[in-house]
């Protein structure tokens, strides 16, 4: 089939960007989005040109590199999918495709259609993690018996890939849902007890701090996640920080 | 030993570890905190590394080339971990388990390391669990298992179908945490472009920001090397597609050994390659094979007819399926080791009875397992005389419970519904069980360059198990490298900060930026992606499954030639200057193509079939591998000498004291 694509482009974080078109022909139904984008980029490099730059890794759906608002949204049209798992036969020869990169204050442009997620990082650093040391004399993995509802629940929050279309599909460029699924999945664990109160408020307050939005229910990021993580997770956050500022 | 000493404890089998633990130096909590350590990949062997060595106490910097720590290449594991724990009563053992790590290596691993490694295997599991990864469980609360191939026992413990990316968001917390502690500095989107040595030690790395494309010089008292393996050599893999081996390559040139080369793993159940266009390939999770049954039509005809889309292969009988695996391997029968499944497919192919369009393709077939689950659930609901569609549904959605997520994978990429119809499989490139040379201590040839996970050559000989390579990276990272590594730094301890503006510095990043520039100056006729797929093709073909004198002979020549072409052709666009995807990429494919020659070389020299790597001139008569003890019982280290034409052979000879080598059999 025959595309016509029209594709952000930008130099670097200063530089201002536009949209460019191209067209491209050849391409077929068994090929993944990213693997239309490489053809693009091949036939750029041949004219000596720079090829389009997009985040990618795993190309599996589980690494929550690639991004891309495709045609306005995240990962495209396609549900619990991210972009590289996106099959082309989800697209009609003719069809107009516009791919831009996610779109949120918190994720500034690097280049192209690559964004900078570190915000991410620094909210699971602010308590996204269980205090113990590595020492091969934690206790018996069996010794704490957990119930099977909670162990699945806490596994599908955990499932979040942290790819960011949460954010982009967001009209506050909110980040609730995945910070939520973190704290969740330790909420719903006896082992993320302890440290409840602290972990809710930090990593609250860093998600406040790194310029995302507020939750004002609107569900889109429920609807875009490729992993299908509940809004839910919301509200269960919500509980945990309400209860967590009672405490004091 | 020379300089091939692998350092391995005196004393009993079960006895060396901890004896080794309790025999090496310790650095004080204070002087911990003078000591800088360089963690290059933040996998689930770097990840674990780094988050153990900052909690003791010293300075760690982590680098990696994706955006952040969690992105690493372990996240895409799906079936499992495995652990000694017996806790199904099964009769599992840490000897079991050393046992069937070393059988299903085909001998060619060193007894004292896989014996570690089953040691603390249980350890790795109590620890996930306290930092909180939701492993699956049974409705009492307890830990859940599953089999995996060449065992008889089921220690697989997992998470769905993600078992990876839990282990790995669980490092990363632990890691998280220490980078908020201010003790693990993380460099993302960086790339160790270089090893550098002072005084013949390993002291620091050469880095490229890959957003600004500065070089950048780092130091420390010693540099871990966690950068994964090397299947992208081969272009289609189920590896990342930054996945690379250019840390371990500059850590070769630089006079770290390099063991095992062609010992690389062909998985058999992957999804198969549907055109030219195919950047990667995706694989489907041995779990899988706990319940699938792997056939090809018994008739010829049968087969082309499936080709051709004139049958259907539910439409087909019974007694007109060969259940080949089955069929040749009773005892295992579909949980037969990677290199045997994956090796058995390819010889049904190979005589025509493929199921695809390119006839490279076999059944993975759940229409039994559906309904047998079904009936147990129709059962234990009290649901009497159901009929044939209601234990069908049923059937299916106690297999969605288990591996729904693969299979929505699987209806994404090849658009076929695997509940209905079975799922066409095919083997792919997955891991790699050559590596760097290390000793028992994980010491690189290097002093002060250590090796871990599937970096490493150490544990899987020349065929992993599945289950083990998380096992592995985990292991080495949290219970063995913290530990290790101590003994080298405690002579540290008065060193001082190491200077970045030594001559040694100034040398090793004069080198990397002529590299770059050279790279650049190609005369711009093909792109990086032309050559990689070039290369990709001869691996595949000449060092792939099945491998002979001839042909490694032939791809030896071409890769050569293949390497001259792209250093004097390949088109990079854009600058160093500033982020450019094409000259990462570049970087990386130089480095295949002298590894993909050396591949090539260890392979010939090898003259024996053992685990992954088959030789067809050394095969029984019935197809099976046909290893040669006398001969070959070592590991195979080069040393680098130029040209990998020049590559010089060390032989570590593998002393077997506790375990009688015999034929693998899994019959």
């Amino acid at each position: 089939m025959k595309l016509y694509l029209k594709i952000w482009r930008q130099k670097d974080a200063s530089a201002p960007g536009k949209i460019v078109d191209y067209t491209l022909d050849g391409v077929e139904g068994d090929m993944s989005f990213l693997e239309m984008l490489d053809i693009l980029n091949e036939e750029l490099v041949s004219k000596g040109e720079e090829p389009v730059e997009f985040d990618h890794d795993c190309r599996e759906g589980i690494c929550g590199t690639c991004s891309l608002q495709i045609n306005g949204e995240p990962h495209g049209p396609d549900r619990l999918v991210t972009t590289c798992q996106l099959h082309m036969r989800k697209f009609n020869d003719g069809d107009t495709i516009v791919i831009e990169p996610f779109r949120a204050t918190a994720f500034p442009v690097i280049k192209d259609l690559i964004v900078d997620r570190s915000a991410f990082d620094r909210i699971q650093q602010a308590g996204g993690y269980i205090s113990v040391n590595t020492s091969g004399n934690t206790i018996d993995a069996n010794s704490i018996p957990i119930n099977k509802h909670a162990a699945d629940e806490a596994m599908d929050a955990a499932t979040c890939i942290g790819c960011g279309a949460c954010v982009a599909a967001c009209k506050n460029a909110s980040a609730m849902l995945f910070t939520s699924a973190k704290v969740s999945q330790f909420a719903l664990l006896p082992q993320g007890q302890v440290e409840a109160t602290e972990r809710v408020q930090n990593m609250v307050r860093q998600m406040d701090l790194e310029g995302f939005g507020n939750c004002t229910n609107t569900g889109a990021c429920e609807v875009e996640c490729p992993k299908g993580i509940s809004l839910t997770n919301i509200a269960r956050m919500n509980r945990e920080y309400l209860s967590a500022t009672l405490k004091g | 030993m020379g300089i091939l000493d692998s350092k391995i404890p005196s004393g009993p089998l079960a006895d060396k570890w901890t004896k080794h633990k309790n025999d090496i130096n310790l650095v004080n909590p204070a002087n911990k905190r003078n000591i800088d350590i360089i963690v290059v990949g933040t996998g689930l062997a770097g990840g674990a590394a780094a988050a153990t060595l900052a909690e003791l106490g010293y300075n760690v910097k982590t680098f990696c080339y994706q955006d952040s720590p969690r992105r690493a290449h372990s996240i895409a594991a799906q079936g499992g971990i495995n652990a000694a724990k017996n806790y199904q009563g099964d009769g599992d053992s840490n000897y079991r388990l050393f046992y069937d790590t070393i059988k299903g290596g085909d001998y060619r691993s060193r007894e004292a390391n896989v014996y570690r490694l089953a040691e603390v295997s249980g350890n790795i599991i109590d620890q996930c669990v306290a930092q909180g990864v939701p492993f699956a469980r049974e409705y009492g609360g307890m830990l859940d298992n599953r089999s995996f191939g060449g065992v008889l026992v089921s220690r697989t413990f997992y998470a769905k179908g993600q078992t990876g990316q839990q282990l790995l968001l669980g490092a990363y917390s632990a890691m998280n945490r220490q980078i908020n502690r201010g003790k693990i500095q993380a460099f993302n989107r960086h790339e160790m472009m270089d090893l550098v040595l002072v005084d013949g030690k390993a002291r620091g790395i050469i880095a490229r920001d890959l957003v600004s494309g500065k070089i950048e010089r780092h130091s420390a008292h010693a540099v871990v090397l966690a950068t994964g393996g090397y299947g992208n050599v081969f272009f289609l893999s189920t590896n990342a597609m930054g996945s690379n081996v250019m840390a371990a390559w500059r850590a070769h040139r630089k006079g770290a050994f390099f063991a095992n080369p062609c010992f690389t793993q062909i998985h058999p159940t992957c999804i198969p390659v549907s055109g030219d266009h195919q950047s990667k390939l995706t694989l489907m999770s041995e779990s899988l094979r706990n319940d699938g049954r792997i056939w090809v039509p018994a008739k010829k005809e049968d087969a082309i007819a499936i080709r051709e889309g004139k049958l259907k292969p539910t439409e087909l009988a019974e007694e007109d399926r060969d259940y080949y695996l089955e069929r040749r391997y009773p005892a295992f029968g579909n949980l037969v080791p990677r290199d045997v499944a994956s090796r058995a497919a390819k010889e049904r192919c190979d005589a025509g009875f493929g199921v695809n369009k390119t006839g490279e393709a076999v059944f993975l077939d759940f229409a039994s397992a559906i309904e047998r689950y079904g009936k147990e659930k129709a059962l234990t609901s009290g649901l009497k005389d159901p009929d044939k569609a209601t234990i069908t549904k049923l059937g299916e959605e106690v297999v969605e419970a288990k591996y729904g997520n693969l299979f929505q994978m699987y209806e994404k990429i090849v658009d076929q519904n695997p509940y209905k119809t079975p799922m066409m499989i095919y083997p792919a490139v997955h891991y790699t069980m050559g590596g760097l040379w290390v000793d028992y201590n994980l010491q690189t040839t290097i002093p002060g360059c250590y090796a871990a996970g599937e970096a490493n050559f150490s544990d899987h000989g020349a065929n992993r198990l599945g289950a083990s390579a998380l096992m592995q990276g985990l292991a080495d990272g949290y219970f063995v490298l913290p530990y290790t590594i101590g003994d080298y730094l405690s002579k540290d301890i008065r060193t001082g900060a190491i200077p970045t503006d030594s001559p040694e510095f100034d040398e090793a990043e004069k080198q990397v930026r002529d590299r770059m520039e050279k790279l650049m100056s190609g005369s711009g006729i093909h792109s990086v992606d032309y050559y990689h797929k070039k290369l990709g093709k001869i691996m595949w073909n000449k060092c792939g499954m099945a491998r002979n004198e001839k042909e490694l002979k032939e791809a030896i020549k071409e890769i050569s030639a293949l390497r001259k072409d792209f250093w004097e052709n390949v088109k990079i666009p854009g600058s160093i200057e500033s982020k450019n995807q094409e000259l990462e990429k570049a970087g990386r494919v130089a480095d295949f193509l002298e590894l993909g020659e050396l591949f090539a070389k260890d392979a010939l020299h090898r003259n024996e079939s053992c685990g992954g790597h088959f030789r067809e001139e050394y095969q029984t008569e019935e197809g099976e591998a046909l290893r040669d003890d006398e001969n070959f019982k070592y590991v195979a280290a080069w040393e680098y000498k130029g040209e990998p034409k020049d590559a010089e052979l060390h032989k570590e000879d593998l002393v077997y004291e506790n375990i009688e080598l015999k034929t693998r059999s899994y019959k």
